[in-house]
């Protein structure tokens, strides 16, 4: 078929959502420079018209190729970790990021979407009767596992978390034997117990600014310009924002600096306290529009790869703006994840918008087959 | 049938996997939910709050210092100003190197190394935009030198800010007092606390007028509220309460008086008193030696404090209103008003005088060796006869002379806005059971009766019996104006006018007729009359050795073993308008030292300047024209003084 009339076929609704959403991250981005599309609006414009026109040719190319190169993908994802791990610049105490010239690439965010394609694939090609086998099961956990390790050395605990979490949840949607996950999350919760024995013995597991992060989480106000200073301006900002909001650019707490990172993960204070309950309720909608319009997606797909490999990049969308979110409001201790489409970086917005270009892709070919 | 078993088996995976994924998207949306949950509980339920924190957040207060109320003397000259003081700043962010810009202004004015390295070590405490003060109270010339280099003295601020100035330096320091910079213990003492104190060296009244009428004189700060950003820079002003100007202060002194009677006394350990008869306004109240209130404004030094403490002629001291003295023969003039008002004597009745008044085996002498002879009350009070009133004392007895103290004056403190007021003293019997736990003696009153031993007044007191006996009516002093609205009118004393007529008269003759004790200091024009009584207050006892032997001359003790010199009096006598006291300490007899000083302060009152010398006796005119001459001298150049002391 003719690639230019494979677009009418594409998501639409999801598509304009994914306008709207980024719309929201340029209209937060002009107002916390201070009216201004210097430093950051104007790069993100850009970047995301760039990203949103690969969206269409990625959705014109045939699913049934990004199927045949997931694994290499996922080759790819892990030899990046890699070399990040060896020769990647060091910001704020960790090795995330890598410098491809072109730009600068963390890739931890793109490894994401390598494994959901990588574990899409892996149960594409496993027949039925071998999903809940021990060792099929195993396979598929050393997949996750691995890189999570990688991620974790670098040190980021949260995205080393938010791989697990991401590919135990296409297991799961896999159809994985519900034993697993109830055995799974036992010992989970024993790891976790075992975590937090460890603290202050010579054979401590975290980091000491990893269990201060998950102090100030547990009560920011005991440290209120120290560590917890962020989570309580953070809530100052969303609750004075109120009903309607302080109005557009009119929100103290982000235009005189009270805000951390108020361009990239806490962007979402500023939209609370310049539109109120409404802008974030907004925006909450927007996001779950997006979900379900990607879990209609992949009920309606024939094929194993593109519903896991849907649900599994959902899955990861899903992640971003709920862990920001409830970050933001406190009820998740600080990790650096952004309010996807909406914060301020490069890499998670390429990688977000790859997501979409395979998720569209899959929607694009649902009906049409191989 | 294998190939059967795993389509079963793949549809019911297919089937697996769609009910997975609804329940995924089913937690999701409860995902989402609770999220929605929280942002309306932060956003709607308790929005309230968190507006409070984010205005506590982004709203900070700034003063604005009121400017603080004037004083003014009775005709409104200004005596306490609020001065331009001449200062820079200078803004770290906008100095580029801080060191090279002190350096450069080190060669336009006197800023040495050690105030240099003082202000980059405050600069390094405080935010980059926070102006330092780097000189203060500059002079003119400097400030205008500055203000053209400004172009080679990048992040220097010239600045004009408010500073208390006392315009005459010495003669109203006992008066008005001083402003000085917040102290730590004013702040606690202050309940409740006006914010503004909290602006670094607030100048707030610590001395006289100017701490009594603290309240008055303040105003009320204005408020800018101004929105400033996480570290603290203003961003802008958001609206601008304005404050209120003190209010502005009149005094009842006049200032050419004040200024004449200051040079007058200049010298000597002294004070003196004029007020009003009838309004009780106080025109004239001086303190020698005195110090300059100015010292005070930016915070004295300590050498400079302690000299002012150690010297032992007390200039921190107001001795008008402070320093309480055995009223001494002044005191005469009370005990012979209480013994006309109760009939004891008459007025042609008389008492013998041989010298001395024999109680018991003890003597109480006269300060006439060989006696005055028979007196009659008019005649006693004329010669200050001590063995008269000792006689007129004994008589009265102690509770009466002592209620008659009272009316007229003495031991009460004045509802007067300055500081260390004294009541004087008034002696009882009971007073003296319980301070000493001895009787009253017979002797007692005797000293009480010619204003020795126990009882003690201020010369703001005995200015004030000066004035009640001259006119009879109750005047109470007042150093306001317009303060109390009764006093143009003040109510009569309890004291028959034969009584006080007769008294006067007494104190008529002491300057009028030839054997009066300040016949020397008499004045000559007819219109000016003055009246008054000398007084001599002893600081030592005379024992009867020395009696004997031949009594020590005061001048030839040391100065403090001086006695005090009194003397009081009202003016003119036929129409009495004022009433004067001046107190020497240890100046030695009030007639020889106190009377003439009194006779100048008064006359150059009668006649509103320096007097004309034919109002003194003609043997005395040359020595007052040189002395007249000399004060005017002073008070004219003194005005000229560069006020940058």
């Amino acid at each position: 078929m003719n690639p230019f009339i494979k677009i009418i076929y594409i998501n639409w609704p999801l598509q304009i959502l994914i306008l709207a959403t980024a719309l929201f991250g340029f209209l937060m981005l002009y107002s916390v420079s201070g009216g201004s599309w210097e430093p950051w609006t104007k790069p993100q414009i850009n970047r995301f018209f760039v990203s949103f026109i690969l969206i269409f040719v990625m959705s014109a190319i045939s699913i049934s190729f990004w199927q045949k190169i997931s694994p290499f993908c996922y080759l790819l994802g892990l030899a990046l970790l890699i070399a990040v791990y060896f020769y990647g610049d060091t910001g704020m105490g960790a090795k995330r990021w890598l410098d491809l010239r072109i730009i600068k690439l963390q890739p931890s965010e793109a490894f994401k979407i390598s494994m959901v394609m990588a574990l899409a694939y892996y149960y594409h090609k496993l027949p039925a009767s071998k999903v809940s086998h021990p060792f099929y099961v195993l396979i598929p956990l050393l997949l996750i596992i691995i890189p999570a390790l990688i991620v974790f050395r670098q040190p980021d605990l949260g995205t080393a978390l938010v791989i697990i979490m991401i590919g135990i949840f296409v297991m799961f949607i896999a159809g994985v034997h519900f034993g697993y996950f109830l055995f799974g999350g036992l010992s989970f919760f024993t790891l976790l117990f075992i975590l937090f024995q460890s603290r202050g013995k010579d054979w401590q597991l975290l980091k000491d600014y990893h269990f201060r992060r998950i102090d100030t989480f547990l009560d920011p106000s005991a440290d209120p310009l120290g560590a917890g200073y962020h989570i309580t301006q953070s809530k100052i900002a969303l609750g004075s924002g109120g009903l309607f909001g302080r109005g557009y650019m009119q929100g103290s707490q982000s235009q005189l600096n009270f805000l951390p990172e108020k361009h990239t993960d806490f962007i979402f204070t500023t939209l609370a306290e310049e539109f109120g309950f409404f802008g974030t309720i907004g925006l909450l909608i927007i996001y779950s529009l997006i979900v379900a319009f990607c879990i209609f997606s992949a009920l309606a797909t024939t094929d194993k790869y593109s519903r896991l490999l849907i649900t599994g990049l959902c899955m990861t969308f899903f992640t971003y703006f709920s862990i920001n979110i409830a970050m933001v409001m406190g009820l998740l201790p600080v990790v650096g994840i952004p309010l996807p489409l909406v914060s301020y970086g490069g890499s998670s917005m390429i990688v977000i918008m790859l997501s979409f270009g395979l998720i569209q892709s899959a929607h694009v070919h649902k009906n049409i087959g191989f | 049938m294998s190939k059967f078993k795993d389509t079963t088996l793949k549809s019911k995976l297919v089937r697996r996997v769609h009910r997975r994924i609804v329940l995924a998207g089913l937690l999701k949306a409860s995902t989402v939910a609770l999220l929605g949950w929280n942002i309306r509980k932060l956003q709607i339920e308790d929005s309230e709050d968190y507006k409070l924190l984010a205005d506590a957040n982004r709203v900070n207060l700034r003063l604005i210092p009121p400017s603080r109320g004037l004083i003014f003397d009775r005709l409104g000259t200004p005596i306490a100003l609020n001065e331009q003081n001449y200062k820079v700043v200078l803004i770290r962010e906008q100095a580029g190197d801080p060191r090279k810009v002190l350096k450069r202004l080190a060669s336009i004015i006197e800023l040495d190394q050690k105030r240099q390295e003082k202000i980059l070590q405050d600069m390094k405490k405080r935010s980059s935009f926070i102006p330092i003060t780097v000189a203060e109270n500059l002079t003119w010339k400097d400030f205008a030198h500055i203000s053209v280099n400004l172009p080679s003295l990048p992040g220097i601020i010239p600045e004009v800010g408010l500073t208390r100035h006392y315009q005459e330096y010495e003669s109203y320091a006992h008066i008005v007092g001083y402003v000085g910079p917040i102290s730590d213990k004013d702040l606690d003492t202050e309940k409740p606390v006006d914010p503004v104190l909290q602006i670094p060296k607030f100048q707030i009244g610590k001395v006289g007028v100017e701490k009594k009428l603290e309240a008055h004189l303040r105003g009320r700060a204005g408020v800018s509220k101004v929105e400033v950003n996480a570290s603290g820079r203003v961003m802008r002003e958001l609206n601008r309460t304005q404050g209120k100007s003190g209010e502005n202060i009149h005094l009842t002194i006049a200032t050419n008086l004040q200024k004449f009677a200051s040079e007058r006394l200049k010298g000597m350990s002294a004070s003196s008193v004029l007020i009003d008869i009838i309004s009780g306004d106080i025109l004239s109240l001086v303190s020698t030696p005195s110090y300059n209130p100015n010292n005070f404004v930016l915070g004295i030094s300590q050498s400079d404090w302690n000299a002012l403490l150690n010297d032992e002629r007390k200039p921190l001291l107001n001795k008008a209103t402070s320093g309480a003295y055995p009223p001494g023969s002044t005191f005469k003039m009370v005990v012979a008003a209480a013994a006309l008002e109760l009939g004891l004597i008459g007025l042609n009745d008389k008492i013998f005088c041989a010298g001395f008044y024999e109680l018991g085996s003890r003597k109480f002498h006269c300060w006439l060796k060989g006696g005055h002879g028979k007196l009659t009350l008019q005649e006693a009070i004329q010669k200050s006869c001590d063995v008269y009133f000792y006689e007129l004392a004994r008589k009265v007895g102690v509770k009466r002379i002592g209620d008659m103290a009272r009316q007229l004056g003495l031991g009460q403190a004045y509802n007067l806005p300055l500081t260390g007021l004294s009541r004087g003293f008034v002696p009882t019997k009971k007073w003296k059971k319980e301070r000493f736990g001895t009787s009253w003696l017979v002797g007692d009153t005797l000293n009480v009766g010619i204003g020795q031993g126990f009882s003690l007044a201020t010369p703001l007191q005995l200015a004030v019996m000066t004035a009640r006996l001259a006119s009879g009516k109750e005047v109470t002093p007042n150093i306001i104006k317009n303060s109390n609205k009764n006093t143009d009118n003040p109510k009569a004393l309890l004291i028959k006018e034969s009584t006080l007529v007769a008294i006067r008269k007494g104190m008529f003759d002491v300057l009028n007729e030839k054997d009066g004790t300040a016949f020397n200091f008499r004045t000559t024009d007819q219109n000016f009359l003055i009246a008054g009584k000398t007084g001599t207050s002893q600081v030592r006892r005379i024992t009867r050795e020395e009696r004997e032997e031949g009594v020590i001359k005061n001048e030839d003790l040391p100065w403090k073993m001086r006695d005090h010199a009194l003397f009081t009096c009202f003016a003119p006598f036929k129409n009495p308008k004022y009433a004067l006291s001046v107190v020497v300490e240890h100046g030695g007899s009030g007639s020889k030292v106190a009377a003439p000083i009194a006779r100048d302060i008064m006359l150059f009152q009668l006649y509103g300047g320096i007097p004309p010398v034919t109002a003194y006796p003609e043997k005395q005119q040359l020595e007052a024209r040189n002395r007249l001459m000399d004060i005017e001298k002073k008070i004219n150049s003194r005005s000229n003084i560069n006020p940058n002391i």
